[in-house]
């Protein structure tokens, strides 16, 4: 990555989180620099989507801050994390089921859009072109995953791996600065996740860094140019992805888990 | 169904379509004059609710809110027109000008309803909501003390109707040898209103706005984080689901010529629902249809029920009141059991209907 300059577009600064005694994440600090792909890993219930929540402001943190782009995401709300230009897939995909794939990219481009009740209402000049704007958009997006021969289906309809990338779609159409993937590969074949690692080089290429939690280790190690590992809400280790599989503190949470794993990331 | 109405398949069956609505909607109330001028009376309060039902659907239908005490922006539109065109205050504005400031005043309720209630869904807020509704009911029977406002129990009597210049649409006259009566100025009115009405639904319905709506209806944690403002959106929807009741309030004011809080009460709310969940949340067509067939079957029962008892039984056995609210309730049942998307439902209820 000699060739990006390694400006920081994403810090944590001691980020913490407690649900009740449990701490989900304690003094959690990292720096994703522009045009990156950064691993986030860890064991199951290591605090890696409660990371991505507290960083999308579905809940706000107990201590410490993220610094987007120069300015603190602290108190801002989702809707404004994504204005800010964070946008974010859901583990347990959350598309909106009943609404055909087209319509839900179309609703992701609502923040960079503006028409307003008396735009919708009188239809002006300025409603039509940017309602064939989004539309136009989102089509081109659909495409660029690779789901535009389903643009009319339902959500709920298509395959597994075309809601993922369905998702990925509808946050990609918000503009975003930083993509944050919560296990994007989950349930896919080989094939597939081959499929997706070329969509996300492609992202990257196209100028939006990438933040991705993934147990696919095989992809996190090929794909991502540096690693944060996670371990009871603690940063257990950072760093190039060949220099985390060798970290003995990673070996040792991973082998003390239930998740087996080949850390060589060989195919 | 609507299918014959796409101007780009069908260009020339559309307009057929529309020209026979349109001569159909223009002579109805003089084919209903033959029958009787209640007739008349009865479709302009059909087509009120209508107009309620379309206001409720922005609520309900589109952004996925229930609301249970709709009735109350109803009662305040209604009450904005009569304290501002009656002897109560002595006032007597303009109807162009206390539409508006009605339709402003329900607004600004909804948004008073809509800020503290944004957290709740469902079940909780359905209980909010019925509680609104009655608090606004409750206040209009009490507000007589210390100050007069709003007259207590005895409503507010003489209410001014719609005027312009000489022209009221109380008064009866002959026009072009027809015997135009209020009731049929009124209803030329509603149609105006009505069709408006549609139009803005419709558009509302295939814009940004609506699009965020049914985000918020389908999934509101996956709505904020692609960045939809679900607070104001949600307000939106309160404000002018609020709005086309105030409206709606203001018209049945001045074409009564008097209210009083009985007219807005639990059932109103109810009645309002009823029709927009049996016609097809969400769909503008539906709803509409749903408001027709609820105002007008309990009415043509209220003729019916009587003659065919006696006809039958050779005396009356059932009162026609009660056995009105158990077909009533009995079509309810069915209609939820067999088509529970609702007569014409909307294509996001049929395929959430679906399975999963």
């Amino acid at each position: 990555m000699s060739a990006v300059r390694a400006s920081a577009l994403l810090t944590a600064k001691g980020v913490s989180k407690r649900f009740g005694g449990v701490d989900a994440l304690s003094n959690v600090d990292f720096t994703i620099n522009q045009g990156e792909i950064y691993g986030l890993i860890g064991p199951n219930g290591a605090g890696k989507t409660s990371l991505f929540n507290v960083l999308t402001g579905i809940y706000t943190a107990d201590g410490g801050e993220f610094v987007f782009d120069g300015l603190t995401l602290n108190g801002l709300k989702p809707n404004d994390v994504a204005a800010r230009g964070i946008a974010r897939t859901f583990q347990n995909i959350r598309l909106f089921a009943n609404l055909s794939a087209l319509e839900n990219v179309m609703i992701g481009r609502h923040v960079r859009t503006h028409a307003n009740v008396f735009g919708a209402i009188l239809r002006n000049a300025r409603t039509r072109v940017e309602e064939k704007e989004i539309e136009k958009r989102a089509h081109e997006l659909l495409e660029y995953v690779g789901v535009s021969t389903h643009a009319n289906t339902l959500a709920k309809h298509l395959a597994y791996g075309d809601q993922r990338r369905l998702e990925i779609a509808r946050a990609l159409a918000t503009d975003p600065k930083l993509l944050a993937l919560d296990e994007p590969a989950a349930g896919m074949n080989d094939t597939e996740t081959a499929s997706l690692k070329e969509l996300f080089h492609n992202i990257r290429r196209d100028g939006t860094t990438i933040l991705l939690i993934e147990h696919d280790m095989k992809l996190v190690m090929s794909v991502c140019d540096r690693v944060l590992v996670l371990d009871y809400g603690k940063k257990i280790a950072e760093g190039s992805a060949a220099n985390v599989q060798k970290d003995p503190a990673v070996i040792a949470a991973y082998l003390g888990g239930e998740v087996e794993l080949d850390l060589t990331g060989a195919p | 169904m609507w299918r014959f109405l796409d101007r780009k398949k069908y260009p020339r069956a559309a307009w057929v379509g529309i020209v026979l609505i349109g001569i159909a909607l223009v002579a109805l109330p003089f084919a209903l004059s033959g029958i009787g001028t209640a007739w008349v009376r009865i479709t302009n309060l059909a087509i009120l609710y209508v107009l309620l039902a379309l206001g409720l659907n922005i609520v309900v239908g589109f952004a996925g809110l229930l609301d249970l005490g709709y009735i109350a922006f109803f009662a305040v539109g209604a009450y904005t027109y009569a304290l501002l065109a009656s002897p109560h205050f002595g006032l007597d504005l303009p109807f162009w000008m206390i539409l508006p400031i009605g339709a402003a005043v329900a607004c600004l309720f909804g948004v008073l309803l809509g800020a503290p209630t944004l957290k709740l869904r469902g079940d909780y807020l359905a209980i909010v909501t019925l509680g609104f509704g009655e608090i606004i009911r409750i206040f209009l029977n009490n507000l007589s003390q210390p100050v007069n406002l709003t007259n207590g129990p005895q409503g507010i009597t003489l209410i001014e109707p719609f005027r312009v210049g000489s022209f009221s649409f109380a008064a009866r006259e002959t026009i072009a040898g027809l015997d135009v009566t209020g009731p049929v100025k009124y209803y030329y009115l509603l149609v105006l209103v009505v069709i408006v009405i549609i139009a803005i639904n419709l558009r509302l319905q295939n814009s940004r706005i609506g699009r965020a709506w049914e985000a918020i209806r389908e999934d509101e944690v996956a709505a904020r984080a692609m960045g939809i403002n679900t607070r104001n959106m949600k307000l939106l929807a309160f404000a002018m689901g609020a709005s086309f009741g105030g409206v709606s309030g203001g018209i049945f004011s001045a074409m009564q010529g008097f209210i009083s809080p009985e007219s807005f009460g639990l059932i109103e709310s109810i009645m309002v629902l009823s029709m927009v969940v049996l016609g097809g949340m969400g769909n503008v067509f539906g709803v509409i249809l749903g408001a027709l067939l609820l105002s007008f079957v309990p009415e043509v029962l209220r003729y019916t029920v009587a003659p065919a008892q006696e006809a039958l039984f050779g005396r009356m056995l059932i009162e026609p009141e009660v056995i009105r609210m158990l077909l009533f309730g009995l079509a309810l049942v069915v209609m939820m059991l067999y088509r529970p998307a609702g007569i014409l439902p909307s294509a996001l209820r049929k395929r959430e209907l679906e399975t999963r």
